[in-house]
């Protein structure tokens, strides 16, 4: 499996939960943390991280990056 | 150890933050237009065309040249620019209640015309931006503020297959309709996005990519019930596929 992990761009989140929901091994969720907007920002709260961009997909904000670990 | 960034926003999208409400797909349709105009290498070359609807301010998002058509117009505005300019891609961005209600007789002429330009629409089974009112592709029995039982057949008509309708034109040359409810179908709007913009760049005609997408707020549901009640009613009536091809 290949190891990966994502960087939410926390000013662009509106905290719709779409993410959180594609995500097939669940290491993201929304945070407690307040944005300017008034969202909270969804993270990656644990490792299990792919890379299969499922969530930047489904983001409707294009508030995901994502990034490959090459070991 | 090193890490790539696989994943990022595409160049032909500005910088901006959308106004659209949380979980709406609109933003995701926008990003893979953006993605396909990069791929291609034309954002240089592309006009697009905003309609009337929620997506009126698309200009702010997608980062090439733009024009704002009047409610409905937006593929009478697409052929003049086409027809003046055959050599840059022009593609239009519309809603159900812009495409099929007020703007129902210009896609059908366009499209029987064949004229060489690219359709993006968007069907949300309503209308978003003024407030949830019945569109035409709204589902039977699904409630608006303007049929607030339901849709009925007998006062309302039937929901209106349009990718299904305007495939029984002669001139177009690729139909489709896609959804964004699930990762999987993502990557296949994207593929038809991508055929639709080829098919015009290879002077194939008229193309349309018809998405199913979400309006969260006025459908009274969050984001992610949203995407369920899509796939789970959307889908059934308006099936998924490619309805005409370029020869
Ligand atoms: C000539 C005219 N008639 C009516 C309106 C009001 N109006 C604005 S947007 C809209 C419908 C938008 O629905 P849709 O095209 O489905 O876009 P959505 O917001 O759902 O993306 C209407 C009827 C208008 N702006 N101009
Ligand atoms: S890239 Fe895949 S595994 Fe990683 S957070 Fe996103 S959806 Fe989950
Ligand atoms: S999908 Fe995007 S906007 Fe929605 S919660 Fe996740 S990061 Fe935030
Ligand atoms: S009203 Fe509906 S279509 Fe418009 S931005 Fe909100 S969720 Fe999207
Ligand atoms: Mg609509």
């Amino acid at each position: 499996m290949p190891k990966g992990r994502v960087e939410v761009l926390e000013e662009k989140c509106k905290s719709c939960g779409l993410c959180v929901e594609a995500c097939p091994n669940k290491v993201l969720k929304i945070s407690d943390r307040i944005n300017s907007k008034g969202y909270r920002p969804a993270e990656q709260f644990k490792e299990g991280c792919v890379a299969c961009k499922m969530c930047a997909m489904m983001c409707p904000d294009v508030a995901i990056e994502v990034y490959r670990v090459e070991s | 150890m090193a890490e790539v960034k696989i994943f990022e926003r595409p160049k032909s999208m500005t910088d901006v933050s959308t106004h659209y409400c949380p979980g709406c797909t609109h933003g995701i349709v926008h990003r893979l237009v953006a993605e396909v105009i990069d791929e291609l290498g034309i954002q240089e070359k592309t006009v697009g065309v905003a309609p009337v609807g929620c997506a009126v301010l698309l200009y702010n998002y997608i980062n090439t040249d733009m024009y704002e058509a009047a409610h409905g117009r937006a593929p009478a505005v697409a052929t003049g620019c086409k027809r003046v300019r055959p050599d840059l891609t022009v593609f239009t961005y519309q809603g159900d209640g812009d495409l099929a209600s007020i703007g129902a007789a210009e896609i059908v002429h366009a499209a029987n015309r064949g004229e060489n330009i690219t359709v993006i629409f968007i069907n949300n089974a309503i209308y978003g931006m003024t407030g949830g009112q019945m569109a035409p592709t709204t589902l039977l029995k699904q409630r608006t503020t303007t049929c607030p039982f339901g849709r009925d057949p007998k006062a309302n008509g039937y929901p209106i297959r349009v990718a299904e309708m305007l495939a029984t034109l002669e001139a177009p040359g690729y139909i489709a309709r896609v959804t964004v409810a699930r990762p999987k179908y993502v990557i296949k709007t994207k593929e038809a996005i991508k055929k639709a913009f080829q098919t015009q760049i290879d002077g194939k005609g008229f193309s349309l990519v018809e998405v199913l997408s979400t309006c969260p707020t006025n459908w009274g549901m969050r984001p992610t019930e949203a995407l369920k009640w899509l796939e789970e009613n959307m889908i059934p009536y308006y099936p998924l596929g490619e309805f005409k091809l370029p020869n």
